[in-house]
């Protein structure tokens, strides 16, 4: 075993042992916080396959943008108005369909890493990646750079819209 | 293997160096607040702890130590005593991606010529997004400490402190954009190099508007006065660490002086041309690559990194605090705007040029 699968084995331990706390958790808080652990091992996993823009980037989005929402949420709707979160799971059908959803994307990703034609390279050849992630994004992607351009916009005007209205 | 092994220890010892320094760093920064403190406000300062007062911040940090480290009874006790790690931890971390000066060359025993870099991990080709994530991730730190301590106070602080950081956070990235496009780089070293010569070749000429925005949105980030609301004593007694007390406290305001000198340092690798003299150094006559040119090189920066501090200061003991809604009304309506003005009209140029 050599180092590069060490550091593997050690993100990949970070990932699982987070989400499971994600979801086994009984104290939300302590789920939400959870989460900050598995999205930096995400991170350190992409990092370590040479993808560092897309490593950072996600801290970024998800550890700087969204996660704050979460908890955010959670903060403010337990503490400040009183009102208790619903933890755990409270019925049979639950399970069930729990059981069924976590079962059917266990196919689908075994298929997709299966039959997906993976590219492989050498992992010591490193180089930036921006410049070339710019430049595809302007060339090639340009009509889905200017798709999720105009989703964002059009989500931009609705938070404003909801932001005016007087209560 | 040996290889690598040199290289975790290069990396260990230079870690360990830069933290001391950081340590060091902010004792001087509490020193020249005090002292710059006293001196706008005409009093003395300290000057019983040594000579000047020079042992003053020891001193503090001693009585920190031997302070009882008291914990809300009702506090959430995991996050309470998590939070100070988190934003220590994140202040430091920051520094990693920095770049003090040129690398220096050095002959080793054998006769190889080794190249050693100023910094830990200075080339890195995302160095400038590297730090703008780190600070986002500081947002918690406070978060957290407002919210596990279980006091009114305490949360409004946490709460003003991740929404001010998250809202200056956006116009701050957008400052740098600016910069970037002109420097045609992520890595700070690039953008460094980009600036040597001549100091009218320094990005401030190039970008003034986006040098405004960025030190005011960096104000804001460092929750520095005028924008210091996560802790305003009059209506916050003392803001997100109310509830902390010894040295928990302690690692809430080292976090806080060591974001300032984070502060400091990126205005001066993005607009002050980072650590080159205000000539060309080629007039020195050293050598590129010669320790001595490193030496003065270090030297030129702690210089600017000492006047940006002094400056931040001067603006603490001089400016008085916004209130919330003007803070928000700056950051979303004036900042944001201008910054995007920005980024359209250094596009422009670019492409006529």
């Amino acid at each position: 075993m050599d180092l590069f699968e060490i550091i593997f084995y050690f993100f990949a331990a970070i990932v699982l042992v987070s989400a499971l706390v994600v979801v086994l958790s009984k104290n939300i808080m302590y789920s939400a916080f959870s989460l900050l652990f598995t999205f930096f091992g995400v991170a350190g996993l992409f990092v370590l396959l040479n993808a560092d823009f897309v490593g950072i980037t996600q801290i970024m989005v998800y550890v700087g943008g969204i996660l704050v929402l979460i908890i955010f949420g959670v903060m403010i709707t337990t503490k400040v108005t009183g009102v208790d979160i619903k933890e755990g799971i409270s019925g049979k059908l639950q399970y069930a369909g729990a059981g069924i959803i976590t079962l059917l994307t266990a196919i689908f990703l075994s298929l997709m890493f299966i039959n997906g034609k993976w590219i492989t390279g050498s992992s010591t050849d490193v180089h930036a990646t921006i410049h070339q992630i710019g430049t595809l994004l302007m060339t090639k992607y340009i009509l889905a750079f200017e798709a999720a351009a105009i989703l964002l916009l059009i989500a931009f005007i609705g938070a404003a819209l909801i932001g005016r209205r007087k209560a | 293997m040996n290889d690598l092994l040199l290289t975790i220890i290069e990396v260990l010892i230079k870690g360990m160096v830069l933290v001391t320094f950081i340590l060091l760093g902010a004792a001087v920064q509490v020193y020249l607040e005090r002292k710059i403190s006293a001196f706008i406000q005409g009093r003395i300062g300290p000057n019983r702890a040594g000579p000047f007062g020079l042992l003053q911040p020891f001193a503090d940090v001693i009585k920190l130590f031997m302070k009882e480290d008291i914990f809300p009874k009702l506090a959430f006790k995991r996050f309470h005593q998590f939070a100070p790690v988190i934003s220590m931890g994140i202040a430091i971390v920051v520094y990693a991606v920095i770049p003090f000066a040129d690398p220096v060359k050095i002959t080793m025993a054998d006769g190889t010529v080794k190249e050693i870099v100023m910094g830990v991990a200075p080339n890195l080709n995302i160095g400038i997004l590297f730090i703008l994530a780190m600070t986002s991730v500081g947002v918690y730190g406070l978060t957290l400490a407002g919210w596990s301590s279980n006091s009114k106070y305490s949360l409004l602080g946490g709460l003003r402190s991740a929404a001010q950081m998250i809202s200056y956070e956006l116009s701050m990235g957008l400052a740098i954009i600016g910069v970037l496009m002109i420097c045609g780089s992520f890595s700070l070293s690039d953008i460094v190099t980009h600036q040597k010569g001549w100091f009218w070749h320094w990005n401030i000429f190039a970008q003034p508007l986006a040098f405004i925005i960025f030190m005011v949105s960096s104000f804001a980030e460092m929750n520095r006065t005028p924008f210091d609301l996560p802790e305003a004593e009059p209506e916050l007694v003392g803001g997100y660490n109310t509830e902390y007390s010894g040295m928990k406290f302690g690692m809430f305001f080292l976090a806080e002086y060591s974001n300032m000198a984070t502060g400091s340092i990126l205005l001066i690798l993005l607009f002050f041309g980072g650590w080159h003299l205000p000539f060309p150094q080629e007039w020195l006559g050293l050598q590129t690559g010669s320790i001595a040119l490193g030496i003065v090189q270090l030297a030129v920066f702690l210089f600017k990194l000492l006047a940006v501090i002094f400056f931040i200061i001067w603006v603490r003991w001089t400016v008085p605090r916004f209130r919330y809604d003007q803070l928000m009304h700056m950051g979303w309506r004036m900042l944001l705007p201008l910054a995007l003005l920005n980024i359209a009209v250094t596009g422009i140029i670019l492409f006529i040029i």
